[in-house]
């Protein structure tokens, strides 16, 4: 090994950040951050207030995107996981949201639509969404994995039927669940000020690391997204890895729907979660991943996702009418999503490049 | 132009990046012959159907055409089509949601309007007159393949040509469905119609046409007459190999003492679903065997049916004398059996991941999903074997693809050395690399077989066979034909093998 270059590539530290694909969702953190600081210093103030429940609570523009970004940088995860191994996303999560969190109403208020006390436990609701959010997983896994039909095309009955199967959960009745107890997802812990949904968060930010250090999902998926060929001549089940990635989907769905309608303690089931779909993939493909799968950097793709939110809030910010809101958002992300094209970075790179040497060439005439 | 001369190609160059598909290569094609394009694959037989044809354009040469003044371009089908050159692929390039006739007739109607009872009509006729029994609104995907590759050769034929190109359009047909096809080649024969047959079915070249023509490597070896050139002939041409060079080589060839112990791998009427007749093998601890025979002549489909990678239909499998079941290729690792598959890119590399992950991955897949190496332990893996089989590579976190192919080639090497097999597999594991590299090769085969490891060993170049392997089996058509040991492994007793038929 000794004859051979450092085991990193080689080159700087500098040179080495350059060439991480995290390089991209950093760089349009920047860029909104530097657009805030010029336009309005206040945006970054953060203050710590007490909520009408007397607990001291830290509010701001900051917080706002890390509490909100929260579901997004969740969904994030499952997505990237599967358009790495089924080169293609899953579009129904929205749907499925509103199914898990339908899920979770129901069983927390029993037939009652507003009880006075909740019917089961929290932890017991939360477990039911899980499993069917993750059956609903298994069964877009199972029409990609094994029906090879596209990822799109397959999650796009989830998509239509989805919010009208959670609608018929609670009999299209709108339930509200009762109690301080449950708005503690979706809003914040007595005594911590930071809110409960980005502690959330980070609780699943930690499992996936977990996951992907102790076991082989990140090697299987990529391997599968990559060669399915190869994949199966070494002994991997590249349908079997498939639909494992739609059922991790599936548990993130789950969690969403939990913060999702613990946030308002009831649901709206043509609202909840709308467009957040668009959105996860977004955040994958703003973390620099291939959205034809294979190779994936997780934490771009969550901190793409915290990108999105940014921008989001900041548009907000600036008065933009909610409704003009995804025409705005479409300009930025096609010039974000357009400078990182590999296509239009090696362009550029050698445009550097030519400037470079134009400019070395004059001196030397000189 | 020669007088009597249909077609004729002068000096076309075809080079895509990286490879030079043809160089410098004449055909000529006469009024009312069959001409047979014969060469191995990768001989450029496919490049040169495609320039013609207009899939490719050529980067240099002439191509002349009876009735045409002057060179004529083929830039695209279209254009082939409109000098009179008719095709029939060997992939069914039809339109399966259409009905027969519908595919008999598209894109060769005038006008908007379609006239269906017209196209029908004039199909059942068509059809009829081919003796092929299918209906003309009959939608083409209910049809079996030997059908639907009946009716491509029905639409080639009834469109207005003078040139028809067959490129082995008789794989997915069986006997009477060939006699037939002949039958109807003779008649356009009489007509002046000129055929062009590629082929890699020996007995089909000799039985119908009148001219061979021999590429090889991109390259022209030759025009021959069918009556000058017996099969023997032909496959050294093919190979690249004049018999005279190949005299002595003999001496070299290794001897394997069979001790009479147990095989380590015995199977029997082991047959898969890319049809290959059910065949017998078995290899024995330390031994070196190898599959030879015409490239697209089952060899390889022999050791992917041993591993499990196509689909196995039948037969039964010994591992040290106990019975296994190997049905997918994690039933062959966990038996210890490793594939070299033949085509790198396709089917062996994981093109974005690094060396390492690529060095690691069937022993991973082999320890378990839920117990991933360390990095430190991983990179340990890789360093280990890129120093081993000397691999080039800026480091173990550089992307596979981005090495060259002898390199690549050696960490698949060094991914199933890793697994250490009792059985390894290695088809075609010189090809497109560097001479040092296919020496280093061969010499590790040896290595490993002297450490107890039996090896299969698949290679185009038979002196490498004869380098490493002591005992051959001959594959023509995808049959075992023979198996050749001590004093037969000579390059004459194997060519005779895979010619089969006369003698000479």
């Amino acid at each position: 090994m000794s004859k051979l270059p450092d085991v990193n590539g080689g080159g700087s530290v500098l040179s080495r950040v350059m060439r991480n694909q995290i390089l991209i969702p950093l760089a349009a953190l920047f860029l909104l951050a530097i657009f805030n600081l010029i336009a309005d210093p206040s945006f970054f103030a953060i203050t710590l207030k007490e909520n009408n429940m007397g607990n001291p609570v830290l509010s701001g523009q900051l917080i706002s995107i890390i509490d909100n970004g929260s579901e997004l940088a969740i969904l994030a995860i499952g997505m990237t996981l599967v358009t790495a191994s089924s080169k293609g996303q899953d579009i129904s999560v929205g749907a499925a949201v509103a199914i898990s969190g339908s899920v979770i109403l129901r069983v927390l208020c029993g037939t009652d639509n507003s009880p006075e006390t909740l019917q089961a436990p929290i932890i017991v609701a939360f477990l039911v969404a899980a499993v069917a959010s993750m059956l609903f997983g298994a069964f877009n896994g199972v029409l990609v994995a094994y029906f090879r039909i596209q990822p799109m095309v397959a999650t796009l009955i989830l998509f239509t039927a989805g919010r009208s199967i959670a609608a018929w959960i609670n009999n299209n009745q709108l339930p509200i669940a009762p109690g301080e107890e449950f708005k503690v997802f979706g809003g914040f812990i007595p005594g911590i000020p930071i809110p409960t949904p980005f502690l959330i968060a980070i609780l699943c930010f930690i499992v996936t690391w977990a996951m992907l250090k102790f076991t082989n999902i990140g090697l299987y998926s990529q391997s599968v997204g990559i060669n399915e060929k190869t994949a199966r001549l070494n002994g991997l089940n590249p349908e079997l890895i498939k639909l494992a990635t739609y059922v991790i989907l599936g548990l993130c769905v789950a969690v969403t729907g939990l913060i999702k309608v613990s946030r308002i303690s009831t649901i709206n089931y043509s609202v909840i979660a709308k467009d957040i779909e668009m959105d996860t993939i977004l955040a994958v493909a703003l973390g620099g991943n291939s959205l034809s799968g294979g190779k994936f950097n997780m934490a771009a793709s969550i901190l793409g996702a915290y990108v999105i939110q940014f921008l989001t809030t900041t548009l907000y910010k600036f008065k933009v009418p909610s409704t003009a809101l995804p025409a705005y958002k479409a300009v930025v992300v096609i010039v974000l999503v357009v400078l990182s094209a590999p296509v239009v970075r090696e362009k550029l790179s050698r445009l550097m490049k030519k400037i470079r040497s134009s400019k070395n060439t004059a001196e030397n005439h000189a | 132009m020669q007088q009597g001369s249909l077609l004729e190609l002068r000096g076309i160059y075809k080079t895509f990046p990286g490879v030079k598909a043809l160089q410098n290569v004449d055909f000529t094609l006469r009024e009312g012959e069959i001409h047979a394009l014969m060469g191995e694959n990768g001989a450029g037989k496919s490049t040169l159907i495609k320039v013609l044809t207009g899939v490719h354009i050529k980067d240099e040469g002439d191509i002349f055409i009876k009735g045409h003044e002057g060179a004529v371009q083929i830039r695209s089908p279209q254009e082939a089509q409109r000098v009179g050159i008719s095709t029939v692929y060997q992939e069914i390039t039809l339109c399966p949601n259409l009905s027969v006739a519908e595919n008999i007739f598209i894109g060769r109607s005038k006008g908007v309007g379609v006239k269906w009872k017209e196209m029908n009509r004039r199909s059942a006729e068509l059809l009829d007159s081919l003796g092929i029994a299918v209906k003309p609104t009959q939608q083409l995907a209910s049809c079996s393949i030997a059908v639907q590759q009946m009716v491509a050769i029905a639409r080639a034929v009834d469109m207005e040509c003078s040139v028809l190109i067959l490129d082995e359009p008789t794989s997915s047909l069986d006997e009477s469905e060939v006699a037939k096809l002949f039958k109807r080649r003779r008649q356009r024969k009489e007509r002046g119609v000129g055929i062009i047959f590629v082929t890699h079915f020996l007995d089909q070249v000799y039985e119908v046409c009148d001219r061979i023509t021999v590429l090889r490597d991109g390259q022209l070896v030759g025009e021959y007459e069918i009556e000058s050139l017996p099969r023997l002939q032909l496959v050294s041409k093919m190979l690249g190999k004049e018999l005279d060079d190949m005299a002595d080589i003999k001496n070299e060839t290794k001897t394997f003492n069979d001790d009479g112990s147990t095989p380590v791998y015995e199977a029997q009427n082991l047959c898969s679903s890319e049809g290959i007749k059910p065949f017998d093998f078995h290899i024995k601890r330390g031994e070196v065997n190898g599959f030879t025979g015409l490239l697209g002549s089952g060899r390889s489909e022999c050791v992917r049916a041993i591993y499990g990678a196509d689909t196995v239909t039948s037969g039964s499998v010994k591992m040290d004398g106990k019975p296994v079941k190997i049905t997918k290729p994690k039933d062959a690792m966990k038996n210890g059996i490793a594939y070299l598959p033949e085509d790198r890119k396709r089917d062996g590399i994981v093109g974005d991941l690094s060396v390492r992950e690529n060095i690691i991955l069937a022993l991973q897949v082999k320890t378990g999903f839920f117990r991933p190496f360390s990095r430190a332990k991983a990179n340990e893996y890789a360093e280990k074997y890129i120093k081993l089989l000397d691999i080039k590579t800026a480091s173990t976190n550089t992307p596979i693809k981005s090495l060259s192919g002898g390199n690549q080639q050696k960490v698949i090497l060094a991914r199933w050395l890793l697994t250490d097999p009792k059985y390894l597999i290695l088809d075609e594991p010189t090809r497109g690399i560097d001479v040092g590299t296919k020496v280093d090769i061969q010499k590790l085969v040896l290595k490993l077989a002297s450490e107890g490891m039996s090896v299969t060993f698949i290679s185009s170049e038979t002196d490498e066979m004869l380098r490493t392997c002591s005992r051959l089996i001959v594959m023509r058509d995808r049959k075992v034909v023979g198996e050749l040991t001590g004093d037969q492994l000579t390059q004459n007793t194997i060519m005779e093998t895979i010619a089969g038929g006369d003698r000479k």
